[in-house]
């Protein structure tokens, strides 16, 4: 019998619930191992998981500074989509999406990845054309997207205001049947089993102070809890990652960190099923299983790695909710938070070697990290038994920006707040 | 026996009688009274469901806190879920109705979860549902199913879709002293920071400000307290520096002392007065801010403290001398404080007889036996309550002899029949807001709970101070002087001794004994709403989720509405003992925005309905009365096309976009962006900021330019004119007005400061309208005084000043459509004057007004770039404007250019696109060179803008593809599947029309 | 958060456009060292704790202010003009505002 299942849980709710085991050891860590990976948030325990997995590398620890899922897997709007308009980035989300898709299955664990569709709304023509450039690109890779009417779209979510007299009508929309939500902690805590189960130490409360090195050479970490070595060291710590990089001497980054906010109403019956996001300006919103409306808007907007936002990005969050759903003003927003993303210079992430010699680097999600935390973690261990990387991730360099061959998303430019 | 309305007493106003329903069911209140004390007072005592298990719940509170009686409020057809209903004042005509529930309250279809009992503990639904690997129900398909039936049983009120016709509004304030909370503190304080003379504000979420003064039933001064909190309010309201701001959440503490406040206006109105909002949302600037926001009881965790009848000691103690009412007649109290002895004495003075005081101290001191004696109750020191008794009300409780030691239960169980149960565990200042601010509270093992830490004065994004119960000094003494020592120190003004206010109480130890669960059979709750029971707490500790922040997500303990106001420290204490660690170790949680669920019409504010700003343009009128439907671009508005009756969008254009071709079109381009460029150095600066030189641009004359960003993509294009020496006005797209004035002035500013240059955004100032066409040059000549515009004055980019219907007008030669066209520049305030005036003139020569559909489709046909093209991944070369890369000067740009990705070979380069089969085709279509209609791929560009040519009689587009001008005269493929459209192309120059320019030279 | 201009005063963060990193140095127009380059346009100190930044008072005065802002907790030690001649010496301290 699986260890989760339905069975195993009607036979522990006969015991009382008395023989669950713990979802991971908390053990010491040790001298040294194979491959320690910073970072236990979504990205490092998956990277661990697929290590043991796939790779069969399970001599690893993975470090993390507070406690498990305490980074953005845990503060995320848990949106999964791959409708993205480059190919680069189209495949890599995709394969995502794809291990997303089995996801609960292979963990034995579920993780709810509830495929309820995400809806981009346009309000002008050339709005609606641009999308379907992006839908099409999508299409031409394999991957699902289709393009809705106005009465389509009423249809399917009869709150949203799709009148002539909004200020911004709806046109028409793209949408992603695939994409979806998912239950952000139980990604983590579901990565964390299945390494753990597989032998991975996952450390918590155990902070990275410091590399060890031999020249250039990285060949372990100082910590809080001793100097443990390693043969190789996998950086993993989307939102700190200008800090742990600058403990290794290396000083700039292509990368600002900048807060997000994000916000949940209190519960209420089901009121929409899909992830929809707003096109005249940046919103984006679904419902949990437990009824809370999940949504949020634009980064702050300045540097900062303080976990809080500010009032002006609260408010303009609230305004566009109700430009799209005038009928939600008396409902009410019951807790805020706010998650450091690291804001890359194109609005694409980094996975790769280096940039020293026994380092390893995954950074850079900007606001999408979550979807991407089953390809991140997989190609990270690809890209870290090989010592190379996937074709998934061969275009997530970080000497990109240098060579102008940046993944340039939304066409912004060198400017992180505006990606 | 059952609760009821006491004689005298409270604050209602029994000659005031207030009719409401609630759940269909007509109900008379009083004024003064809350949904939940009317309720109560008529003998309601089942209010709601709780989330999981659908147990029957009563109210735990009398305040914000309550996790169990929601409901939902409907005013018509608007709905307004899950509010508390010690939060709701009644009022004539209210209708609320309770929720989470089916059929009714009384009989909920869900409660069936209850005897899923151990199978739905915490976290279940991680370890199931996850269905078969293979089938059809593989993948997330079973997952899917079951949610479908989880969501509808989850969730508690329900939202409308019809549009809240309230108003809502926004202040910003500014004050010296915020005072947060209106009890004895936060009223001392008030008091004494405005005797200093400081602007004050004082916000409490109550609708009567006092706090604990109005229910304590203590005297203060000698008179009792609420007279005492009354005449101080009445002194504060008459002082011009202090702002009473009575049902004021202060919700969320922001950086540099912003503070958000939420201010129910007129929720407990029937109707709003005239041009009242309905919640106004306060943006409050303060320079100190008094934490005065005291205490919450906590509940104690024991089987059966979920049924309605247990209720929190204090809330009692309100019910019966706040509003009038007894939550019981036969009343028990179990606490582990001597505050709860306070409630029994005001509910026997209210009329209610106290059958037993449970107490699981062994020895509570002398002054707690005399007062259970004065209370006429039995007194069980040493004791615990283990189980209640009844279905959906309480018939009575059993408690055994328990040894707070170590937790054990002795000797047989006795039953005591009660219709209501008190219960204190303690209390929980209320940090939320010093901890909103980054404070972190500490642990204080006397008064078991989490106190802030010393306040700070000193940072600049946190100056506060607190004061009363908040930071843990809970007697109404303490709570006078610390009060006034705050507003004292909030104006900076220095404690001096005074005389306080002498306060008279019932005496009492503020320190509780350690106990927060007894340990028997049955579900104990410690979170009422979410159903978080002590031994899903333990469960998470057994699997390891033991940090405060993973017992929180895993158990749901706290995420409720109440955000565990109440069951966070006894959850904390459970996980704590579990470990065997000291509470501290096991940490709490940071508080964040906001204190308490805030509604979202109240942040949306005026924008409410109201999103964005519309920009018009001078002519907008004129477009309206003169048949054109409009394009909504950005914030602006603008002609898409005049359509005649019965035509097509496709037929109107083609109309518009060849008349101008036969003899000549008008179209508005007002909302180009416009901007003074003047000084010195504005050649000099043009020279830097464009690819192509303008210094050497004769006055008089303009000329198009191309920027780059830093990065050495194309940013934007227009044409630039030099007005004079000095002076030159440059225009831009109006997608990027703004984005290019930042531009130039960070430039100006930060990097070339030296540079003698001013820009001034002129956008607005003029109105503009290019006229084009064989015919264009004819009509201006019969309108336009003042100056010639033949082709020696008015040469090919060539600039006039003139007069149009006697007003100056500017006068471009320049061309979009391709033909001979000018543009004309006025006043924005004489822009219709001047439009009409080229109308009048042009209509001897069939003149028409064209919209953006013909503009594009005449710059399609020239192959003009736009922000289609200039998408912010294209180079200059990608768009063939290589040309203008000047390799006589530096430029933004010029430097990053030429890196090797953006050279590469396989970049999308811009071509034009003829369609073979004549038929339309779709901007964002996909080009490909074999058609695979059902697994598309091998993309090799994109359409970014086609139409119908009436020059060439075909269907084109202009496409970004790779290869580019390689692929001239070769064929391939449009893909456009989110459409259904595939078809043959060929792939030829984006000039499609004119290219050597002959008609707009002529 | 509030920024005090030198001509405006204290303004809510809302009146400002961030402009990002003040230490990035840009190079000589007719400079050919693209490592400066490339640093001056993709590469950031995105320091944890004093930052050196500027912000234009877009909706405002329209300056740019050279702000030395804590990124841990937000607090601002000085806001100057970036251009110099409007008084660099310009120097708001925090206890100035509220």
């Amino acid at each position: 019998m699986a260890e989760y299942s339905a069975l195993s849980l009607l036979a522990n709710a006969l015991k009382g619930n008395k023989d669950w085991k713990p979802a991971w050891r908390k053990p010491d860590p040790k001298a040294s191992y194979d491959v320690i990976i910073i970072g236990g948030g979504g990205h490092g325990l998956a990277t661990a998981y697929y290590l043991a997995k796939e790779h069969g590398i399970t001599n690893v620890a993975v470090l993390e500074k507070g406690w498990l899922g305490s980074g953005n897997v845990g503060r995320n709007t848990t949106a999964v989509r791959s409708n993205y308009l480059l190919p680069a980035n189209t495949r890599f989300y995709e394969h995502s999406m794809k291990l997303w898709e089995n996801l609960s299955h292979d963990l034995n664990y579920n993780v709810m990845f509830s495929q309820r569709g995400c809806l981009n709304l346009a309000h002008t023509p050339a709005q609606f054309d641009d999308y379907a450039r992006r839908g099409n690109a999508m299409r031409h890779l394999g991957v699902d997207a289709e393009l809705m009417t106005t009465a389509q779209i009423k249809r399917l979510i009869p709150a949203l205001d799709v009148s002539d007299s909004a200020r911004f009508p709806v046109v028409g929309g793209l949408m992603q049947r695939r994409a979806g939500t998912a239950r952000h902690d139980a990604v983590a805590w579901g990565y964390a089993r299945g390494a753990d189960r597989r032998g991975v130490d996952i450390i918590e409360n155990c902070e990275v102070t410091g590399f060890l090195r031999d020249g250039d050479r990285v060949t372990g970490v100082t910590t809080s809890r001793g100097d443990i070595r390693a043969k190789k060291v996998a950086v993993a710590v989307a939102g700190s990652t200008g800090r742990v990089m600058r403990l290794a001497g290396i000083e700039t980054m292509p990368i600002e960190s900048h807060v997000l906010q994000a916000f949940v109403t209190e519960s209420l019956k089901p009121f929409i099923d899909t992830v929809v996001t707003f096109g005249m300006g940046h919103f984006y919103l679904s419902q949990s299983d437990k009824g809370g409306l999940v949504y949020g808007g634009d980064i702050d907007g300045y540097n900062s790695y303080a976990q809080r936002g500010n009032l002006p990005v609260v408010d303009e969050v609230m305004s566009e909710m109700l430009a799209l759903f005038p009928g939600l003003a008396r409902v009410r927003m019951l807790r805020s938070w706010g998650g450091v993303c690291d804001m890359s210079m194109d609005g694409s992430p980094i996975i790769t070697t280096g940039p020293l010699p026994g380092m390893y680097l995954n950074c850079g999600w900007c606001y999408g990290g979550f979807k991407a935390t089953p390809a991140s973690g997989w190609c990270f261990a690809w890209t870290i038994a090989k010592d190379q990387p996937h074709d998934f991730n061969a275009s997530f360099t970080l000497d990109r920006f240098h060579r102008g061959l940046v993944i340039d998303d939304k066409g912004q430019g060198a400017n992180p707040r505006l990606h | 026996m059952s609760p009821r309305r006491t004689d005298t007493g409270g604050r209602v106003d029994r000659l005031k009688t207030i009719r409401f329903t609630f759940d269909g069911t007509a109900y008379t209140g009083h004024a003064g009274d809350t949904l939940a004390s009317a309720l109560l007072a008529k003998g309601v005592t089942l209010f709601g469901r709780s989330f999981k298990y659908h147990r029957p719940r009563g109210l735990l509170t009398a305040g914000v806190e309550e996790p169990n009686a929601l409901v939902t409020v409907l005013k018509g057809e608007v709905r307004e879920p899950n509010i508390p209903a010690t939060m709701v004042e009644i009022h004539d005509g209210l209708v609320a109705v309770s929720q989470n529930r089916f059929p009714s309250l009384a009989f909920d279809i869900n409660a069936v979860n209850q005897l899923g009992g151990k199978l739905l503990s915490a976290g279940f639904y991680y370890k199931t549902f996850m269905g078969p690997v293979f089938g059809p129900l593989k993948g997330t398909r079973f997952w899917m199913f079951c949610e479908h039936f989880i969501r509808r049983a989850a969730g508690l009120g329900s939202a409308g879709s019809a549009k809240d016709p309230a108003r809502y509004e926004r202040m910003n304030a500014f004050c010296d002293v915020l005072v947060v909370g209106s009890g004895p503190a936060g009223l001392m304080a008030a008091k004494a920071a405005s005797d200093q003379g400081a602007r004050v504000m004082l916000a409490d979420l109550e609708s009567r400000l006092g706090g604990s003064a109005n229910w304590s039933d203590e005297s203060i001064d000698g008179a009792p307290a609420a007279d005492w909190a009354r005449r101080t309010v009445a002194e504060l309201e008459g002082r011009d520096n202090v702002r009473l701001l009575p049902r004021t959440t202060v919700w969320g503490y922001y950086d540099n002392n912003t503070l958000a406040a939420l201010e129910r206006v007129s929720d407990h109105k029937e109707q709003p007065a005239r041009g009242e909002p309905r919640h106004r949302y306060w943006a409050i600037r303060a320079r100190s801010v008094v934490l005065a926001t005291g205490a919450f009881e906590r509940p104690l965790v024991f089987p059966g403290n979920d049924r309605p009848g247990v209720m929190l000691a204090h809330a009692a103690e309100r019910y019966a001398n706040e509003f009038g009412v007894l939550p019981g007649q036969r009343i028990a109290l179990f606490t582990n404080n001597d505050s709860a002895y306070r409630a029994a004495i005001a509910l026997k003075k209210a009329g209610a007889s106290i059958v037993a005081i449970v107490d699981v101290r062994p020895e509570p001191s002398a002054d707690m036996r005399e007062l259970a004696a004065e209370a006429g109750a039995e007194f069980l020191a040493g004791h615990a309550v283990v189980a209640t008794e009844g279905g959906k009300a309480l018939s009575g409780l059993k408690l055994q002899r328990f040894d707070m030691s170590n937790g054990a239960l002795t000797d047989d169980a006795r039953s005591i029949h009660a219709d209501c149960l008190l219960m204190s565990g303690g209390w929980s200042p209320t940090i939320h807001l010093a901890s909103q601010a980054g404070a972190r509270a500490e642990w204080n093992a006397a008064r078991q709970a989490f106190l802030p830490p010393k306040p700070t004065q000193d940072g600049q994004t946190q100056r506060w101070i607190g004061a009363g119960a908040f930071t843990g000094s809970f007697s109404t003494a303490e709570a006078i002087a610390e009060g006034r020592a705050a507003g004292l120190s909030a104006t900076g003004a220095t404690s001096t001794p005074a005389v306080l206010p002498t306060v008279e109480a019932v005496p009492g130890d503020p320190d509780p004994a350690p106990v927060f669960e007894i340990r028997a059979s049955g579900k104990s709750f410690v979170d009422f709403q979410h159903d978080v029971t002590a031994e899903d707490v333990r469960l998470a500790h057994r699997e390891g989720f033991v940090s405060v922040e993973h017992l929180k997500r895993y158990t749901t303990l706290g995420m409720a509405t109440d955000q565990g106001k109440s069951s966070n420290v006894p959850g904390l204490a459970i996980m704590a003992e579990a470990l065997g660690k000291p509470i501290p170790e096991v940490g709490t949680t940071r508080f964040r925005p906001p204190f308490a669920p805030v509604s979202i019409g109240s942040m949306a504010a005026e924008r409410f309905g109201d999103l964005r700003p519309e920009r018009l343009t001078p002519m907008h009128d004129w477009h309206l009365a003169n048949g054109a439907t409009m394009y909504s671009a950005g914030l602006w508005y603008r002609p898409m096309i005049y359509g005649l009756a019965g035509e097509t969008v496709e037929q109107a254009y083609v109309r518009e976009a060849r008349a101008t071709r036969e003899s000549a079109g008008i179209v508005d381009v007002s909302t180009l962006g416009k901007i003074a460029v003047q000084g010195p150095d504005a050649a000099e600066f043009l020279d830097r900021v464009y690819t192509n030189m303008f210094s050497t641009l004769p006055v008089g004359k303009a000329r198009y330019g191309l920027m780059l960003r830093e990065d050495g993509l194309a940013f934007d294009d227009g044409t630039t004119w030099r007005l004079g020496e000095q002076d030159f006005l440059m225009t831009t797209t109006t997608a990027n007005a703004g984005k290019v004035m930042q531009h130039l002035e960070y430039f100006l500013d930060v990097i070339w400061p030296n540079l003698k240059v001013h820009v001034t955004s002129v956008t607005d100032e003029w109105a503009g309208a290019a006229i084009g066409g064989p015919k264009a040059r004819q009509i201006l000549a019969t309108c336009v005084t003042g100056t010639a515009v033949d082709n020696t004055a008015l040469p090919f980019m060539g600039i006039v000043r003139g007069r149009i219907a006697d007003v100056p007008v500017m006068i471009c030669r320049l061309s979009f459509s391709g033909e001979m066209a000018f543009e004309v520049y006025c006043g924005a305030g004489h822009g219709t004057h001047v439009w009409e005036a080229l109308v009048e003139a042009g209509k001897p020569h069939a003149l028409v007004t064209y919209g953006l559909e013909a503009l594009g489709t005449m710059r399609i046909e020239k192959g003009h770039v736009t922000g289609a093209e200039i998408d912010g991944r294209t180079t200059a070369r990608d768009l063939h404007l290589d040309w203008m890369l000047s390799k006589k000067k530096p430029f933004i740009g010029s430097a990053m250019m030429d890196r090797e990705g953006l050279i590469a070979s396989e970049r999308l380069e811009l071509v034009g696109l003829i369609a073979l089969d004549n038929r339309p085709l779709n901007g964002g279509a996909h080009i490909v060179e074999e058609v695979d209609e059902v697994n598309p791929h091998g993309s090799i560009g994109h359409i970014t803008a086609c139409c119908y040519s009436p020059a060439l009689g075909k269907y084109i587009a202009l496409a970004l593809v790779k290869g580019g001008k390689a692929r001239h005269g070769t064929r391939a493929h449009v893909s456009d599947p989110l459409r259904g459209r595939f078809g043959p192309i060929e792939i030829v120059s984006n000039h499609f029309y004119d290219p050597d320019g002959s008609r707009m030279h002529g | 958060m509030l920024i005090t201009c030198p001509y405006c005063g204290p303004r809510d963060v809302i009146e400002f456009t961030y402009q990002g990193d003040g230490n990035r140095e840009r190079p000589e127009p007719a400079s050919q060292n693209f490592e400066a380059w490339n640093a001056y346009v993709y590469d950031r100190l995105n320091p944890a704790g004093d930052h050196n930044e500027v912000w234009q008072h877009s909706g405002g005065c329209r300056a740019h202010l050279r702000v030395v802002r804590n990124t841990l907790t937000h607090e601002i030690s000085s806001v100057a003009f970036v251009r110099g001649h409007h008084g660099s010496a310009s120097r708001h301290k925090a206890e100035d505002k509220s």
